[in-house]
């Protein structure tokens, strides 16, 4: 497993590996933010958590065709299904890599970003807690949408469709933690509510995405 | 260890292509695969592999036997010769790639990255993975596609160790290996056409 996870980030870190592209287009998005909806610090700070979680979420949604897609296409996907490790822990594994090199880079640039839509001075802390506790579940619902659609010609938009309402929970619930903590609030509802869906879906989706596979592999 | 088919029904798309496959391979002994394309030797491989599930009959092996080799050869174009290699020895749980470099004549490429392979090379390397699964029954899809005359008798010969060693080989292929082995012609074991199971079923499979 570890040999997976360590070859899964070096594939991702070497050339055409899609590294930094989720990083990319995070920075494009909420930097554009501010130009469209004109410089009134007021209205950025007020939807300063929905448009960094929007962004957040579109970007892990972008290099999620690549977990099983390139390895179904060279034929890895067939002899890791061989291989003496379960499929249970290829997927787990697969979607730690991917939130390694997609949800935790987000994660660790989103307050830099904050800065740019004049988010409130106390939602920094909550902005980084609520992705930290809301990105593993985005890649781990993910990884379970690509085992689903693998095989299929240009299934990525298929992918999209199929992942995108189940995102919305973990969306609403990060975006609220977040203002909810830019506004002192209290936060234990929404962090509470992320934190279950994200162990819920780490607990779960393994087993349905190795089913999935199984079937595709076929 | 020991391989044994017995009344096999394999199906691709949910059709049956192949019934009644029977057989038994023992350590030590090679079996080939014969067969027009299309008659469904890839599909009978995958099945034995675990990769489906066998309509009828059974099967049965030691657990945790089978190095399966299909027609792709799972290298990630970015990592190096030696890379591929280690990950899947540390997949499997074996240690050392070196004889296997030296068995595939990879040794003076393990540095480059597998992007910049020909494609015997290529198909050299996925061979050499077989090497380092310490899997006992080998399940070989066409391995000698690409490769040219010397590679192949590379193959027999890693082959030929692999047997002597006490595996075995069931290997799907066109051209003779030089080993000796019993054949399989597939071509009898063409499924009927049955009632029950057709079109409409196919379109969802």
């Amino acid at each position: 497993m570890l040999a997976l996870f360590t070859r899964d980030l070096r594939l991702a870190i070497r050339a055409g590996g899609g590294f930094g592209l989720a990083l990319a287009f995070f920075l494009i998005v909420t930097a554009l933010v501010p130009f469209g909806v004109g410089p009134d610090t007021g209205v950025l700070t007020r939807i300063a958590p929905g448009i960094l979680w929007v962004g957040a979420l579109l970007a892990c949604l972008l290099s999620l065709d690549r977990i099983f897609a390139l390895d179904y296409e060279d034929g890895s996907l067939d002899l890791l299904a061989t291989a003496p490790i379960p499929l249970e822990a290829v997927v787990a594994t697969k979607a730690a890599a991917h939130w390694v090199t997609t949800g935790l880079p987000l994660t660790l640039a989103a307050p830099l970003l904050g800065v740019l839509l004049n988010l409130a001075p106390g939602g920094y802390l909550w902005l980084t807690i609520s992705l930290a506790a809301g990105t593993p579940a985005l890649s781990i619902i993910g990884t379970f949408g690509a085992a689903l659609t693998v095989g299929l010609k240009r299934g990525g938009l298929l992918l999209s469709l199929l992942v995108l309402p189940l995102y919305v929970p973990t969306l609403i619930f990060g975006a609220e933690l977040t203002r909810r903590g830019a506004e002192g609030q209290a936060v234990e509802t929404p962090l509470a509510l992320i934190a279950g869906i994200t162990l819920g879906a780490a607990a779960l989706l393994p087993f349905a995405a190795a089913a999935a596979l199984r079937v595709n592999l076929r | 260890m020991e391989l044994k088919v017995a009344d096999l029904t394999v199906a691709r798309g949910g059709v049956p292509v192949l019934e009644g496959v029977g057989f038994t391979l023992r350590g030590g002994e090679a079996l080939i695969l014969r067969g027009p394309n299309g008659s469904g030797k890839t599909t009978l491989l995958r099945t034995l592999a675990g990769l489906q599930p066998p309509l009828e009959g059974s099967v049965s092996m030691p657990a945790e036997a089978v190095a399966y080799a299909g027609h792709a050869d799972g290298i990630k174009p970015t990592l190096t010769v030696a890379e591929n290699l280690r990950f899947w020895a540390a997949i499997y749980g074996t240690h050392g790639i070196a004889d296997a470099l030296a068995a595939f004549d990879l040794a003076a490429l393990q540095t480059r990255p597998a992007q910049n392979l020909s494609a015997g090379q290529k198909r050299r390397l996925g061979l050499a993975r077989l090497a380092v699964t310490g899997r006992p029954l080998w399940m070989l899809d066409e391995p000698t596609v690409s490769l040219d005359t010397a590679s192949v008798s590379r193959f027999g010969a890693a082959l030929k160790a692999h047997l002597a060693g006490g595996g075995a080989a069931l290997i799907a292929t066109h051209i003779d290996l030089g080993i000796a082995a019993q054949v399989l012609d597939v071509t009898p074991f063409r499924a009927r056409p049955r009632a029950g199971t057709g079109a409409f079923d196919e379109a969802f499979a």
